[in-house]
């Protein structure tokens, strides 16, 4: 093995003769059981540095969103020439075009949706690249609309299942950027050929082709990003030498990929602890210093923070502020009873201090009751200073994913370079339940989407009735919804693979394929009303049920109430096994999110009034969260209710935001650290997934509504990632006001 | 049994000791001019509640309050009026090993049992909230509409028990905040050793809105919340954690 001195110091194991990055870490971890006295002040270099990006993010929002964009040269890896925001203050470089914020064009999803976002912001695409798109080589969008049925086009446009991945990348696939860094390009691509001469020499079935031609592509994939360390005078070929290198080979890794692929969500995976082993031993042989170590960290999650997709901006009406969900998983317990907190996983978090609050990366840190205390207070202050940590539960997850998972997006968990998974985008259900109450007929439109039945006749709703027709349009919404996603992940495999990616992913990868629902509080109380109390329709002159009249009190999910909350699990249950029953592309193994982020004020606004006695078009609540102001027991009462959803039913995520005034955490600092950590500790011991949590009050956020410009990096936590306030639409902040904020009595 | 419950909070973190499940009882004999909830005031209103099905309902927040250190407060209204569902509900709670505390002005009902009931009571409370309104008879009364003695009373129940209690104090501009007011409950602990610690709360102004929903004149229009720079000076003296 020709390493040189890269793995000189490090314990041995099976990692050195085969490709494991996790057996890496867990012969060479240091996890730190102190807090956080021992991290480094910024530097002078990384200050200026970040003072310099500033002023671009502040002409980049000035200018509608965009600062530039590269229209003529095509977006790959190692496409553009070298850039620098300011070479003699970068201690890591790379930027995805030559200039930073300067947005690349990716037509690889769709040549149209480029088109519009470039024309947009006022550029336009030359014509020799779209007439390269629309003649010569076809785009994923261009594949998914060749094979669309009439119904999936029906769905889609009415909004009952939304935020497909078929006019842009897909993403949510994470790379294992560790690898290039432990191993080296030379490495990677001797196991990738031995991939195809050993395991893939055989008989030559449909998978088997499309597999063999995808691994020959990632070995090219990781020649490209070979190039790509060229431009910037480095040799990735070989494995990272020290820890500069380290950051510096992880991060081409994801430019590489990135430029790649414009996927909504492209997580950076679970980097912390692995970069903790080389920094740590630079500091102990004297090569480096706690403030240089902190300066690489800076620096790293600086260029993260510049990296950039073009979109249209209506975009931003479903996903808002630009997001790129570049999420870093964090802490964690090992299988072996330690914790996978280092110093490293301070010097992430330490850098909201240095370069203030921000939604990329999106922070993520993987909790479990067994970390240590000293790292839980660190956890509640920053949570309290910045609101943009989200917290998962560790202990739910290991059990299913081990202990080298990472995040993508907001809350679905991969165990990196080994799991990969086709983002399944939303179905509205509520939306879906007035389907079953209409015949099938849109309640905004009257257009026929679903198959025509006869409509619900009787003035009252009957719940046993309603269930059972929900039921049945379930069944067809499931089909529907699994061949969808078949057939677009079908041709973004075929049209814009991401081969770097992949190539860092072993060849026998294992595929989820992960679908959502919204709106599971709307229905889970819409039920609960039709029980409970008498819910009337209103219909209009063609007869369609456009409005309900609710007489009476019903219980609510949000309140730990027994009678909504169970049927809302079953709801959840009832669907993924609907799923299941629709074999999904390349033998994917199905899960389900709740999950919104801030599409669903766009969800609701696509949907008609609903029999809980929300109104046309008001949003829906974010993730699994009860409906705003319906939740009346305080903040741990909904907790209790969101546990309840089966984790099992949901392996890809239930997300739940809380917003906290400051003193509803308690009277003095010293209470508040400890109840931070308690919530939590609370919550999950109870085995719930995932929280956003805001520590803000209210008058903040309205003070921020009406003077953005006195709170630029004012940033928030909403279903699964962080923003910053001032990039939501007005609906979506005045959503985000109108949640429930618990405050103390 | 059951209690008449004005509200549950599930999330408390002001009365007592870590993450605290609040129970508000609904009824209260007296009439304080700053009451934040005059709709816990009738005696009749609340929600009836079985003391299994209530009890029921707290054990699910146990992850909580062990991990915080917390437990239950119950609180009100005035919680002494229903003594008997809350000397209830406390046992069960001691048995499970659940951490009581009860907020409470002191208004004990009389009884002629020799102090049995009362005794049953505080046998399961680990904790008690005092509110002491005023210290002084007269402004007691002018505030309160009740006297004072009740409540010095039952603090001295409290210490012949040696029963762990913080004193609660609201901070009212110009009308609780003298020098000789304050002096009086600083003494008050010094000379009640099962005092540990004084909660001194400001007067604040975001209940009057429900004066106004009841059609109650309230007579402290005038009054200014208190000065944030006037409690942090009394708060020197904090002891909360002290349990
Ligand atoms: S004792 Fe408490 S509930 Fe009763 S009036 Fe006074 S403040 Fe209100």
């Amino acid at each position: 093995m020709e390493t040189g001195m890269a793995w000189e110091s490090f314990a041995g194991g099976r990692w050195q003769s085969e490709t494991d990055v996790r057996d890496f870490i867990v012969k060479n971890l240091t996890p730190h059981d102190g807090d956080e006295t021992f991290l480094a002040p910024v530097t002078d270099r990384t200050a200026q540095l970040w003072a310099q990006c500033a002023v671009l993010l502040d002409r980049e929002l000035a200018g509608g969103g965009v600062l530039d964009i590269d229209t003529e040269t095509i977006s790959g890896i190692n496409s553009h020439p070298a850039g620098y925001i300011d070479k003699s203050l970068e201690t890591v470089v790379g930027l995805q075009t030559d200039a930073p914020l300067k947005r690349a064009v990716n037509p690889f999803g769709g040549i149209r949706l480029a088109v519009q976002a470039a024309h947009a912001y006022g550029k336009e695409i030359p014509a020799e690249i779209t007439d390269l798109f629309t003649r010569l080589r076809r785009t994923h969008n261009d594949g998914v609309f060749s094979a669309y049925t009439q119904d999936m086009k029906r769905a889609r446009k009415s909004g009952v299942i939304t935020g497909l991945p078929d006019a842009y990348g897909r993403g949510r696939i994470i790379g294992d950027y560790r690898r290039v860094a432990l191993y080296g390009t030379e490495k990677l691509i001797a196991a990738k050929q031995t991939d195809l001469d050993v395991m893939l020499d055989r008989d030559m079935d449909d998978e088997t082709i499309r597999l063999r031609e995808e691994v020959s592509d990632q070995i090219q994939a990781l020649h490209d990003l070979e190039e790509l360390g060229k431009t910037y005078g480095f040799n990735l070929k070989k494995p990272a030498a020290d820890a500069a290198e380290a950051v510096q080979w992880i991060y081409l890794s994801f430019l590489g990929s990135v430029q790649e692929t414009n996927g909504a969500a492209n997580s950076i995976g679970r980097i912390s602890t692995f970069l903790d082993i080389y920094l740590e031993r630079d500091l102990k042989s004297g090569r480096l210093s706690e403030t240089e170590a902190q300066e690489l960290i800076d620096q790293l999650i600086i260029k993260l923070r510049l990296i950039r997709h073009l979109r249209t901006p209506d975009y931003n009406d479903l996903f808002a502020g630009d997001p790129l969900w570049i999420t870093e998983s964090l802490g964690g317990m090992a299988q072996d009873g330690r914790h996978m907190v280092t110093r490293t996983t301070y010097r992430f978090l330490h850098t909201l201090d240095h370069l203030g609050p921000s939604a990329e990366p999106n922070l993520t840190v993987l909790w479990s009751t067994r970390l240590p205390e000293a790292f839980k207070r660190y956890c509640a202050k920053v949570s309290m200073a910045t609101s943009t940590i989200q917290y998962e539960n560790d202990d739910v997850m290991r059990p299913d994913y081990g202990d080298d998972y990472g995040i993508s997006c907001c809350v679905s968990a991969m165990r990196i370079g080994k799991d990969m998974q086709f983002f399944g985008a939303r179905c509205n259900l509520p939306k879906l339940l007035l389907l079953a109450l209409n015949g099938g007929r849109d309640e905004l439109t009257g257009e026929q989407i679903a198959p025509e039945s006869e409509p619900y006749a009787d003035e009252y709703l009957d719940a046993e009735k309603v269930l059972k027709r929900f039921l049945a349009l379930q069944k067809w919404m499931a089909r529907l919804y699994v061949n969808t996603m078949n057939t677009i992940h079908h041709m973004h495999d075929k049209y814009a693979c991401e081969r770097l990616m992949m190539a860092l992913h072993d060849t026998d990868v294992h595929r989820f394929m992960a679908f959502g629902i919204a709106g599971l509080s709307v229905v889970a109380d819409s039920f609960s009303a039709m029980r409970h109390t008498y819910v009337r329709c209103v219909r209009d002159g063609g007869g369609l049920i456009t409005d309900f009249e609710i007489l009476g009190e019903f219980p609510k999910f949000g309140n730990d109430d027994d009678r909504v909350d169970l049927p809302a699990a079953e709801l959840v249950r009832g669907f993924i096994s609907e799923l299941r029953k629709s074999p999904a592309y390349r033998s994917a193994e199905h899960t389900l999110s709740i999950l919104t982020i801030t599409s669903n004020v766009v969800y609701g606004k696509k949907t008609g009034a609903t029999p809980d006695g929300r109104k046309k078009g008001e949003p829906f609540a974010p993730g699994a969260n009860p409906m705003h102001g319906r939740d009346m027991m305080g903040a741990l009462a909904t907790l209790n209710s969101l546990a309840k959803l089966p984790f099992a039913s949901c392996r890809d995520g239930i997300s739940l935001t809380l917003s906290l005034m400051p003193n509803a955490l308690g009277t003095e600092e010293r209470f508040r650290l400890r109840n931070f950590g308690a919530l939590l500790d609370g919550y999950f011991l109870q085995g719930g997934h995932h929280v956003n949590i805001n520590v803000l009050d209210r008058a903040t956020l309205q003070d921020a509504m009406a003077h953005p410009e006195k709170h630029p990096q004012l940033t928030i936590r909403v279903s699964g990632y962080a923003v910053l306030f001032n990039r939501l639409t007005s609906a979506q902040q005045q959503e985000v006001i109108s949640r429930t904020f618990h405050a103390a009595m | 049994m059951t209690g008449r419950i004005h509200s549950l909070e599930s999330f408390g973190t002001a009365d007592g000791p870590g993450i605290r499940f609040v129970v508000f009882l609904q009824g209260c004999r007296w009439r304080c001019r700053y009451c934040h909830n005059p709709d816990t005031w009738a005696l009749q209103g609340g929600k009836e509640m079985e003391v299994d099905a209530l009890f029921g309902t707290l054990l699910r927040y146990r992850s909580w309050f062990d991990a915080s250190g917390g437990g239950v407060t119950v609180s009100g209204g005035e919680p002494l009026l229903q003594a008997a569902f809350v000397t209830e509900l406390f046992g069960r709670l001691k048995h499970a090993g659940i951490h009581t505390a009860l907020d409470t002005n002191g208004d004990w009902p009389e009884e002629s049992d020799g102090g049995r009931k009362l005794e049953a009571l505080l046998s399961v409370t680990d904790l008690v909230l005092l509110d002491i309104k005023h210290p002084d008879s007269e402004a007691h009364l002018a505030l309160t509409g009740a006297e004072a003695a009740s409540t010095l009373h039952f603090l001295d129940c409290l210490r012949q028990r040696s029963l762990p209690t913080w004193l609660r104090y609201v901070v009212v501009p110009g009308l609780t905040d003298s020098p000789p007011a304050i002096a009086s409950i600083r003494r008050l602990k010094d000379t009640h050793p099962n005092v540990t610690g004084i909660q001194w709360l400001p007067y604040h102004r975001m209940g009057i809105f429900k004066w106004h929903e009841a059609g109650i004149p309230y007579t402290l229009e005038e009054v200014p919340a208190a000065d944030a720079a006037f409690m942090d000076r009394l708060r020197d003296n904090s002891a909360e954690d002290s349990r």
